[in-house]
């Protein structure tokens, strides 16, 4: 706008050519004005619906703001599980278990609802191929503790050695939890709470196999063997 | 700004000529340098937010993002560079224990309409629209926990203007999920969101 009135000012003799130029100044500046907008639209539209592939890449990111950027797991207000390497097997009986209450979970009841079968599905073969480092954090005292009830049981309590399902590793296999890397926190809530949380209702729920291990470990066993599990790549 | 500016030249005098029996003494000079911006009684005042009741471990991280000029918005620059540059850790500290045991008051500016709505939302998110539940991490009440800050009860102006700012590109704390968060959230949802936070005591 500076640019036409300037050559209005010092070219009156040239009104003609001067009006050109200032109609074709406007027009430039008009158009620029126009891209801009279109353009900060677009941009903005773009950063609201980033990833743009809106189904399943959206749903991962808003899977890892809370699992962790890498799936690696996370201390929020409440401990928020490791679901790289995870089993998909597990992680689509999981879903499918808060979405019928099966197990109870004032966050993720919301979160799985929304999702598709297929959705479900996808998800859980995308966390397969993640390995992020361990999440860290867990006391070191007692993982030696936690590594010989790991594999050997406490048979005098009815412990059965947790290598037994859950792999020499702690990879799991099919249904049964890879519990290798796993937020300590989330461990030592898991088995405390197990029967508050897991196989509620009537209908039948595989995590039954896992109530009278969890009910016979004590509050420093459950913590040495979630040590333990939580310091294996 | 001009407030903050006027604010702080009327401290100053009020400092200056204050008596040193005065409740004022029994402040640390430290904490007076604090509450010039964030208030009497570290309640907050206008872009300072509130840090009375504030997570002491938050408070802790924030002044080493600030150091560190990773939490880099116009006022954080303006004002919060300067602020710690000669901060030593172990004051930083003590600090952030002292403001942590101030009871906070909520500041109850947001838009009533919006803040059952604005619950919602910080319950359970906005599963359909990948808005995650804010609950999750900050607390059922909204209280926080270790270097996660308590939202409840800061003001409306400030947490909207943080959410905005993070959905702009700026940033935090290195590593924090909130820019993802941020980047989903819509006008409406800050809006209600911050409004309802307002007026959590």
């Amino acid at each position: 706008m500076i640019g036409a009135r300037s050559v209005e000012a010092d070219a009156p003799g040239r009104r003609r050519g001067g009006r050109i130029v200032k109609a074709t100044v406007l027009r430039l500046t008009l158009l620029t004005a126009v891209l801009a907008v279109a353009l900060s639209v677009s941009g903005h539209a773009q950063e609201r619906m980033a990833p743009a592939r809106g189904g399943l890449e959206a749903k991962l990111e808003y899977c890892k703001t809370c699992h962790g950027l890498q799936g690696q797991g996370y201390l929020g207000y409440f401990p928020m599980p490791r679901l790289a390497g995870q089993q998909p097997e597990y992680i689509e009986a999981q879903l499918r278990a808060f979405i019928e209450r099966r197990r109870s979970n004032p966050v993720m009841r919301n979160v799985a609802h929304v999702l598709s079968p297929s959705m479900i599905t996808a998800l859980a073969m995308h966390f397969r191929h993640l390995n992020p480092p361990p999440f860290g954090g867990a006391p070191r005292g007692s993982i030696a503790t936690g590594k010989r009830i790991y594999e050997e049981g406490l048979p005098e309590a009815n412990v059965p050695a947790c290598s037994a399902c859950h792999g020499a590793e702690g990879k799991g296999q099919n249904e049964i939890p890879r519990l290798a890397g796993q937020v300590y926190q989330y461990t030592v809530g898991q088995l405390s709470g197990w029967k508050s949380e897991r196989g509620q209702g009537t209908a039948v729920d595989t995590s039954a196999i896992m109530a009278p291990t969890a009910h016979n470990l004590t509050r420093s066993q459950v913590e040495a063997v979630a040590a333990y599990v939580s310091s294996l790549q | 700004m001009k407030r903050i500016g006027l604010k702080i030249a009327i401290l100053a005098i009020f400092a200056s000529t204050v008596s040193a029996n005065s409740s004022w003494a029994g402040e640390s000079a430290a904490v007076r340098n604090c509450t010039w911006c964030h208030g009497t009684g570290a309640q907050g005042y206008t872009v300072a937010p509130r840090l009375a009741g504030q997570r002491p471990q938050y408070i802790m991280s924030e002044i080493r993002s600030f150091r560190e000029h990773a939490r880099n918005n116009p006022f954080s620059k303006q004002y919060m560079w300067g602020a710690v540059a000669a901060l030593d850790p172990h004051t930083a500290r003590d600090l952030a224990n002292y403001f942590a045991t101030i009871q906070p008051r909520p500041a109850n500016d947001g838009d009533h309409t919006l803040a059952s709505r604005g619950r919602t939302i910080y319950m359970d998110g906005i599963p359909e629209a990948n808005i995650v539940s804010c609950y999750a991490c900050h607390g059922p009440n909204a209280e926080g926990v270790r270097d996660i800050p308590r939202l409840g009860g800061l003001s409306y102006s400030y947490l909207k203007g943080r959410l905005e700012q993070w959905g702009q590109g700026y940033h935090s704390t290195p590593g924090s999920p909130m820019p993802m968060v941020a980047t989903h959230l819509g006008p409406e949802e800050v809006e209600a969101l911050t409004s309802y936070l307002s007026f959590v005591k």
